[in-house]
């Protein structure tokens, strides 16, 4: 039962970051590599606040901000430029981004995980089962930040705006639509969803490392992917599969030293036997 | 337009086609006789080997990404296996065979025989994945290989496989050899009628297709050649590093080598010589110099060699800067060797004449030839067709 | 031995419940100049699209010389001798102009030749190219680009890029040639002039040709029977006048 909480709110976290993959890859088209270095921004952006202010309520602000400018910053400078050019380059820069972020992270604060002390919340216990506050916080607030980005994208201008960009680009610009300020919208958007991802990655472990973002990162597409990208509520279900995946593996004595090849192996599977995902859509080349 | 009958004979040499390796086997040649007299540095020595196998893996990485057109981020994951199957097994053949130079010869073989059986097992969703996916699942086969390596305990797991240390005075003049020999191996696929058809296939999979290329056979050859010259490389690694770790196999060494790729030049097997040397070189000078965390610095670089290269060359407003600072087309102006020198500045003028054409009939089309309009998903817009 | 290369028996696909093609009968004899017309959306890049195994039918079957084709990939129908042009270009427009040819002649039995031969470097390796070179060479010449065999494809004009693909596909030697809009962007000399390149190959190659085609004078001209569409059905079938002049078929362009 424990290892299930443990699993669900692993797998709030990975659902988190794989809206960010899903939102970007649905709209702009790309794989964003560096997503999940956005991450690692957040969390040391939660540090220095943290050790300047001491209040865990500013920190998780200026993550926000910070982690929102920096996406913004990466997609002006490094993305934009190549739109209409072939996915390989736009990929190989994502990459490149993604080294960037790290590298700098690490000149600024060395290649040692440091510790990160958010106030801790205890215990409850509900129906004989203890869980951490942290836990329940994570999927609460969770929920509801998908909830309200379901709502977003369904019900207002800019969301309806994104969903026609997602579905046709050209299209869409013709119909008056401004299609970069709706990608770096998507990538602000992303971007903050990765602020929060950092703050509950650091509620459940509470250090950080400038390669923190790119493990959680990749298995996070993997679940946008199992979950179908460029669905959000895909993104959840693919996310917390594999957060309650990982931590099953890691309980079973035998095969939790082989966990990561598992859940690689899962990802190439289902690449391979259904590449759209659970809830993706078919896509079919034109010709 | 100028040349009617020489251009069609297919065997005619061309020096620029063999300059490489006469630039290597000369280099070679020098080398040897230094190291036979004790001339070289033991450094010297080391620094040579990782050229070579730095080499290998640059240009077989670029036969998948420059020119078959898809991005591969396990090329680590296949040195990986190449070196510990090639090492393993070398260390038991030594208990078989005298000869040293016959069991390195054999181990290579294996090593790469059996990196191209891996080759050939990511090749497989190459035939159903493109561009991104295939991307991870390349990324995900090298994470995969590592992981099960680590856990696997004949090869040692975290203390690593030891394996017999050859002299690297003799090591690195066998590795240059095996250098020599692939390059030829992948210049002769790339310019013959089977380095036509992979180029095909990157260049428009639908048009090859409907021309008969076999692109399931292409992609999975490709895979699996790229992947055996890999396992070959990973072998001389193994051989000049003992033990072997498979922490050195990472995610950031299969991203080294698509730097060099992308510095050389996608799809240019000189570039990928000069850029793995380059690499090489920079990375060794810098080792002892670069302690601690100015480590990042060296990913610095790498992130902003990646960063800048590709969007130099591909960004579309950059286009006009391009043209400027045409490297092959400045080079081919000192040799004098432009085709048709009096056309050069016309075919700039067309280029810009043919922007507006195009322009003009996307808008026509969109007004008069709404064509396909059976198409169940009319999705894909008509820029990303190109 | 009938001489009908190209027979289709009620063929038809839908998409997700909307018929984009059903029930079309065609027989096409050899040496035949065959139209497809009909308004835009009828149908006909699809039937092409069918017949080249881009996609699979839902209903119906196809023959190539008696030959059942239906259910076959792409490689294995153009190895079966249907080549196609595509409506959009799609040329491979990093190479030269002789080896997008050269690529349309990779696979021919007589030019076979293991990759290993030509890492290796065999003699046979260079005996092959040479012998697709001068083919390649052969065919740019009868459509009329040899001149500009060494241009990069891409800095061709519209009407040489059209001629191009019609001669890759021709290079693949095949029984049956479906253009898709062949003149689509050429100018009326042009248009003449690739009429008169069409009427060649047919001769010259004893070849099949089945194309779409909006440009009515090109038809008419070029075509002695052809079938029309509209939404998916065939609207009428045969002789190219009586076809054209078929008052459901007026009703179809002109609408009412």
């Amino acid at each position: 039962m424990s290892i299930l909480l443990d699993g669900l709110s692993l797998g709030a976290i990975y659902a988190l970051i794989a809206l960010g993959y899903t939102m970007v890859y649905g709209i702009a088209k790309m794989l964003n590599f560096a997503h999940g270095d956005i991450i690692m921004v957040g969390a040391y952006a939660i540090l220095s606040t943290l050790t300047m202010t001491g209040n865990p309520y500013v920190a998780v602000i200026a993550a926000i901000v910070v982690c929102t400018l920096v996406g913004i910053l990466v997609e002006k400078l490094a993305y934009k430029p190549l739109r209409g050019a072939s996915p390989l380059a736009v990929l190989i820069t994502a990459i490149g981004v993604s080294f960037f972020l790290q590298s700098i992270a690490q000149l600024a604060y060395g290649a040692k995980s440091r510790p990160v002390s958010l106030p801790s919340f205890g215990n409850i216990t509900i129906g004989g089962v203890q869980i951490s506050v942290a836990t329940v916080l994570t999927l609460v607030i969770g929920a509801i930040i998908m909830a309200a980005l379901t709502f977003f994208v369904k019900k207002t201008r800019i969301g309806r705006a994104m969903q026609a960009v997602s579905e046709d680009r050209g299209a869409a610009q013709l119909m008056g639509i401004n299609v970069d300020r709706i990608i770096m919208i998507t990538f602000a958007i992303g971007s903050a969803l990765a602020a929060f991802a950092s703050l509950f990655y650091l509620m459940q472990i509470p250090s950080t490392s400038p390669t923190l973002g790119s493990m959680p990162g990749i298995k996070a597409f993997t679940a946008a992917v199992i979950g179908g990208i460029g669905s959000i509520p895909g993104a959840m279900i693919g996310g917390v599969l594999l957060g309650i995946i990982e931590k099953v593996c890691q309980s079973i004595s035998v095969i939790s030293p082989y966990t990561t090849a598992i859940e690689f192996s899962l990802l190439i599977l289902i690449l391979l036997v259904k590449p759209i995902g659970l809830l993706g859509k078919k896509r079919r080349e034109k010709v | 337009m100028g040349k009617t009958k020489a251009s069609g004979f297919m065997p005619r040499f061309k020096l620029k086609h063999y300059i490489h390796y006469i630039v290597i086997a000369l280099f070679l040649i020098v080398m040897m006789i230094l190291s036979s007299n004790g001339m070289l540095p033991r450094a010297t020595i080391t620094l040579l080997s990782r050229i070579a196998y730095s080499i290998i893996l640059a240009v077989s990485l670029n036969l998948v990404v420059g020119f078959l057109g898809e991005l591969s981020l396990g090329h680590a994951g296949f040195m990986c296996v190449g070196a510990y199957i090639g090492c393993y097994f070398a260390n038991f053949l030594h208990t078989v065979i005298g000869s040293p130079l016959v069991v390195l010869i054999l181990s290579m073989l294996v090593g790469g025989l059996v990196a191209a059986v891996f080759g050939f097992v990511i090749g497989l969703p190459a035939l159903r994945l493109k561009g991104d996916y295939l991307a991870i699942v390349t990324l995900a086969f090298g994470e995969i290989v590592r992981n099960v390596i680590k856990n696997l305990p004949f090869f040692g797991g975290a203390m690593g496989l030891n394996t017999t240390k050859y002299k690297p005075a003799s090591l690195f003049i066998v590795a240059f050899v095996v250098v020599l020999l692939v390059l030829a191996l992948i210049q002769n696929l790339i310019r013959s009628k089977h380095g036509r058809a992979i180029t095909a296939i990157r260049d428009n999979e639908i048009a090859a297709k409907a021309m008969g290329i076999n692109v399931t056979f292409y992609k999975l050859f490709v895979f699996v050649v790229s992947a055996f010259f890999a396992g070959i490389a990973g072998v001389i690694y193994g051989h000049l590093n003992t033990p072997i770790i498979y922490t050195v196999f990472s995610y950031n060494y299969s991203i080294e080598i698509l730097v060099m790729v992308v510095l050389g030049g996608m799809g240019s097997i000189s570039g990928s010589i000069i850029a793995a040397t380059l690499i090489t070189y920079v990375n060794f000078v810098l080792q002892n110099k670069l302690s601690g965390d100015l480590a990042a610095l060296k990913l610095l670089i790498y992130a902003l060699i990646l960063i800048v290269a590709v969007l130099f060359n591909n960004a579309p407003a950059l286009r006009p800067l391009r043209e400027k600072l045409n490297f092959r087309r400045l080079a081919e102006k000192f040799s004098k060797k432009v085709r048709h020198p009096e056309n050069i500045r016309d075919d700039d003028a067309a280029w810009n004449r043919i922007d507006t054409k195009i322009k003009m009939d996307e808008i026509l089309s969109v007004e008069l030839q709404p064509n396909g309009a059976f198409e169940p998903d009319r999705k894909k817009k008509k820029k990303e067709e190109k | 031995m009938s001489d009908i290369v190209l027979k289709t028996e009620h063929l038809g696909i839908s998409f997700g419940g909307l018929k984009a093609v059903q029930d079309v009968n065609l027989e096409i004899r050899k040496k035949q100049l065959y139209g497809l017309v009909g308004p835009n959306g009828a149908g006909k890049t699809t039937i092409f699209n069918l017949l080249t195994g881009v996609y699979q039918p839902t209903t119906g079957t196809f023959y190539l010389d008696g030959e059942e084709l239906t259910g076959k990939t792409q490689e294995v129908i153009n190895h079966k001798g249907i080549a196609r042009t595509f409506q959009n270009i799609r040329l491979f427009n990093n190479m030269s102009v002789i080896r997008n040819v050269l690529v349309g002649l990779h696979n021919q039995p007589e030019f076979k030749c293991n990759p290993f031969v030509s890492m290796l470097r065999l003699p046979k390796h260079f005996k092959t190219e040479k012998r697709m070179r001068d083919r390649a060479k052969e065919i740019l010449r009868i459509v009329g680009l040899e001149e500009e065999r060494n241009n990069l494809s891409c800095n061709l004009p519209y009407g040489k890029q059209r001629k191009l693909e019609i001669a890759r596909a021709l290079a693949t030697n095949p029984k049956l040639l479906l253009l898709d809009e062949p003149a689509a962007g050429m100018n009326p000399n042009e248009t003449a002039e690739l009429m008169e390149t069409i009427r060649y190959i047919r001769d010259h190659f004893d070849m099949t040709i089945l194309l779409i085609e909006h440009d009515m004078k090109f038809v008419s001209g070029l075509c002695d029977e052809i079938t029309v569409l509209n939404f998916g059905t065939v609207l009428t079938q045969g002789d190219t006048k009586t076809a054209l002049n078929d008052p459901e078929v007026i009703k179809a362009y002109i609408g009412g």
